[in-house]
């Protein structure tokens, strides 16, 4: 998965360092920072590499993807690597297409862009108006997969993931429930 | 695999070629080569045991799932959400008693009556079972001996998990009392060469630690050990050919390589679950049987039945953490009587589930979004969950067709799964809706999740059992009434789906089955 994590003091192998980005970043509403071929988060803690999709799409995406599944305690990065799936030529056509409607929806609603919508409730009725649409659903069904099965996340909710390893629960918590 | 591993030649006509080797089709071979019976059993699917077996929701799906192409029709929600995946079955040697979780319950006298317990319901094809429960109750017991069900035969209880601990709470303030770890197929002790319950959850997944009863490493290799018995993988059968006194005289199947071959058989037995089983007598239609093998009644794909089911699950202010442990060893059996005051014919049972975060995502509420999804699943932790198993009614529209518009890989039609709820159905649904919330708040629930049925796990009825061949298409033998050489040894066979999860009573009636076809072929009858 080709999203990267920057480390604070410098460089990474991809040479996306954070001064680097951030010189060559241009604003894409206020969440994210999107360059040439890139996109990053705003403290430049982590970034995605776009192949087949135009940078300013994956911005929309990933917000996109947030909106659709929101969890205030899951990073951005997690949502970035989910949709980052779609970041292929086969796809590329439906889902700038899709993008460039939603923010058309934006505009008829009075926001210069999809992104440019401070408030989540303003967005979520952007997506309530496509929800439908085949662009939607592919963008939702993927991330049913492609957020929730990514084991990085399980801890936020509490899930323990496989427990053959140690053993099982037996000797460990099965039935610890104490405030029946 | 034992060493003795029997191998019979493709021109060997003295078989017995059994196709599917789970619940029906693996203790069917099996019981056949313990009584000296040769038999050849053809899977679909690959051969893995518990040290293959993957605790991860989506990788052992991808691992264990009869994942081919099938369609969808009808109002059942599932052909909205799972439009290619009516049903969550397995395609391995073991077939799907690697993926049930354990729930081993006789049914009631009353369900093998069906017909004349409820009376006639409009739009219900409904009919007794040619066979009672005193009859099938010998048959039980060897079942349950073989599976080593807990609460049978000495065999202790599973102790309670978090999530049965709150079902309990929940159901007695409620008012119930038959409440309990349930009668369950997974050791609660040592027991038959197989260790205890770990409590390790994954019980869907195939259990890593062999404490519950799987086909796949019980049945299967005791039949193989005694040399009469040869499992073939990766064959998936594709049609069954018959001679001009319309006996069966083998099965066309696709192997491992892709090659087709031809074994020949003296008898067929079919055993590849209730859409499958009907696929392949519909694709095996000929000029003798224009309709499919079988099927002069008319009857083979229709009755589909699936069980009423729905789950719920409940949030607590507190942490439950209900994928420890056990998946399904809690039972509630207080509305699995049949009382038509409740507005409704049958009855049901409530039993508990568990389901990790990624088929949570996927399952909760297919479909869904936004903040009211997102908060649900932000409490899992402090879930409990159950699921609703209920009697539901035979139609005759409910049915399994070819769909010749879709092939499969290899060329062959795909079945269709069509299915509309019944009022009954949609009645007992709301009423278990709202049992599971009243449980779920005695024990002090804040939020409730009334969760649509999954992909179907128990599919029954397609070639069901009957005393007149106009109304079914096997005897109580599970013997095709129009071809005596052909039987049925999977859930297909059910007249009417009862309330309890089936398995159970798959094996009685493939013991009983393997007792009846070994008589006969003695007698020379067969």
């Amino acid at each position: 998965m080709t999203v990267t994590h920057i480390s604070p003091s410098g460089s990474d192998v991809r040479g996306l360092t954070r001064r680097g980005l951030l010189a060559r970043a241009m604003a894409a509403g206020a969440t994210f920072v999107v360059g040439s071929g890139f996109v990053a988060a705003r403290d430049a803690a982590w970034a995605v590499e776009t192949a087949a999709l135009k940078p300013e799409t994956m911005a929309v995406l990933i917000q996109m993807a947030r909106d659709i599944y929101p969890h205030d305690r899951i990073a951005d990065r997690f949502y970035a690597i989910a949709v980052k799936a779609h970041d292929n030529p086969e796809q590329a056509q439906m889902i700038e297409e899709g993008v460039a409607g939603l923010n058309l929806v934006a505009q008829a609603q009075g926001f210069d862009g999809y992104l440019a919508a401070g408030w989540e409730k303003d967005r979520v009725a952007m997506l309530r108006l496509i929800e439908h649409t085949p662009f939607f659903q592919t963008v939702r069904a993927g991330l049913v997969t492609g957020l929730y099965n990514q084991k990085e996340v399980w801890p936020v909710f509490g899930y323990e993931g496989e427990s053959f390893s140690q053993g099982g629960y037996i000797e460990r918590g099965f039935n610890d429930i104490d405030w029946l | 695999m034992a060493d003795n591993v029997a191998k019979f030649g493709h021109d060997d006509a003295s078989v017995v070629v059994v196709i599917g080797t789970g619940s029906g089709g693996g203790v069917l071979a099996n019981e056949l080569a313990q009584r000296g019976v040769k038999v050849v059993a053809l899977e679909a699917g690959g051969r893995y045991l518990p040290e293959d077996y993957i605790n991860d929701e989506w990788d052992s799906f991808a691992q264990l799932s009869w994942g081919d192409m099938r369609t969808t029709s009808g109002d059942w929600r599932v052909a909205r959400d799972f439009a290619n995946l009516p049903a969550w079955i397995v395609k391995a040697v073991g077939g799907t008693s690697i993926h049930w979780a354990g729930a081993s319950l006789r049914f009631q006298e009353h369900e093998f009556k069906a017909l004349s317990t409820y009376g006639p319901v409009d739009g219900a094809n409904l009919l007794d079972w040619p066979i009672t429960l005193a009859e099938l109750e010998p048959y039980y017991d060897l079942a349950e001996k073989k599976l080593g069900v807990t609460r049978t035969n000495d065999l202790p209880g599973l102790p309670g998990n978090n999530n049965y601990l709150v079902l309990e709470k929940g159901a007695k303030a409620a008012g119930y009392s038959k409440v309990s770890t349930g009668r369950m197929a997974i050791n609660s002790v040592e027991n038959d060469d197989r260790m205890a319950c770990q409590q390790t959850g994954f019980c869907f997944q195939g259990c890593k630690w062999g404490a519950k009863w799987s086909a796949a490493y019980t049945d299967i290799p005791r039949g193989e050990a005694t040399g009469n018995l040869e499992v073939r993988d990766h064959s998936h059968a594709t049609r069954i050919e018959h001679d001009e006194d319309g006996k069966v005289t083998g099965v066309r199947y696709i192997d491992r390589d892709g090659t087709e071959q031809f074994q020949r058989a003296r008898i067929v037995a079919l055993a590849g679950n209730s859409i499958e089983s009907p696929r392949l007598l519909l694709a095996s239609a000929s000029d003798r049987f224009p309709d499919g093998l079988a099927n002069s009644s008319g009857q083979v794909g229709r009755n589909y039945t699936r069980h009423t089911t729905g789950s719920v699950y409940a949030i607590f202010e507190r942490p439950v953490r209900m994928w420890r442990g056990t998946t399904m060893a809690g039972i509630v059996q207080d509305e699995a009587h049949h009382d038509p005051a409740r507005g409704f014919v049958g009855g049901y049972e409530l039993e508990t589930l568990s389901l990790g975060i990624p088929f949570m995502a996927a399952f909760m509420d297919p479909g869904g979004w936004g903040r009211e999804f997102t908060t649900a699943l932000d409490s899992y932790e402090n879930m409990a969950g159950l699921w609703i198993v209920g009697e539901d009614l035979p139609q005759e529209t409910n049915r399994i067709t070819l769909n010749r518009s879709e092939k499969d890989r290899f060329g062959l039609p795909v079945p269709n799964v069509h299915y509309d709820d019944h009022p009954n159905d949609i009645a007992m649904r709301n009423h278990a809706y709202a049992a599971g919330e009243r449980i779920y708040r005695a024990a002090g629930a804040t939020r409730i999740l009334p969760t649509p049925p999954y992909p179907s796990t128990h599919n029954l009825g397609t070639n069901r059992m009957s005393d007149n061949p106009r109304d079914g298409v096997v005897n109580k033998w599970g013997q095709a009434h129009d071809v005596p050489n052909l039987f049925v040894s999977d859930g297909s066979v059910f007249t009417t789906s009862a309330a309890e999860n089936p398995t159970l009573t798959i094996v009685a009636l493939a013991i009983r089955q393997a007792e009846h076809i070994a008589a006969e072929m003695e007698k020379g009858a067969l």
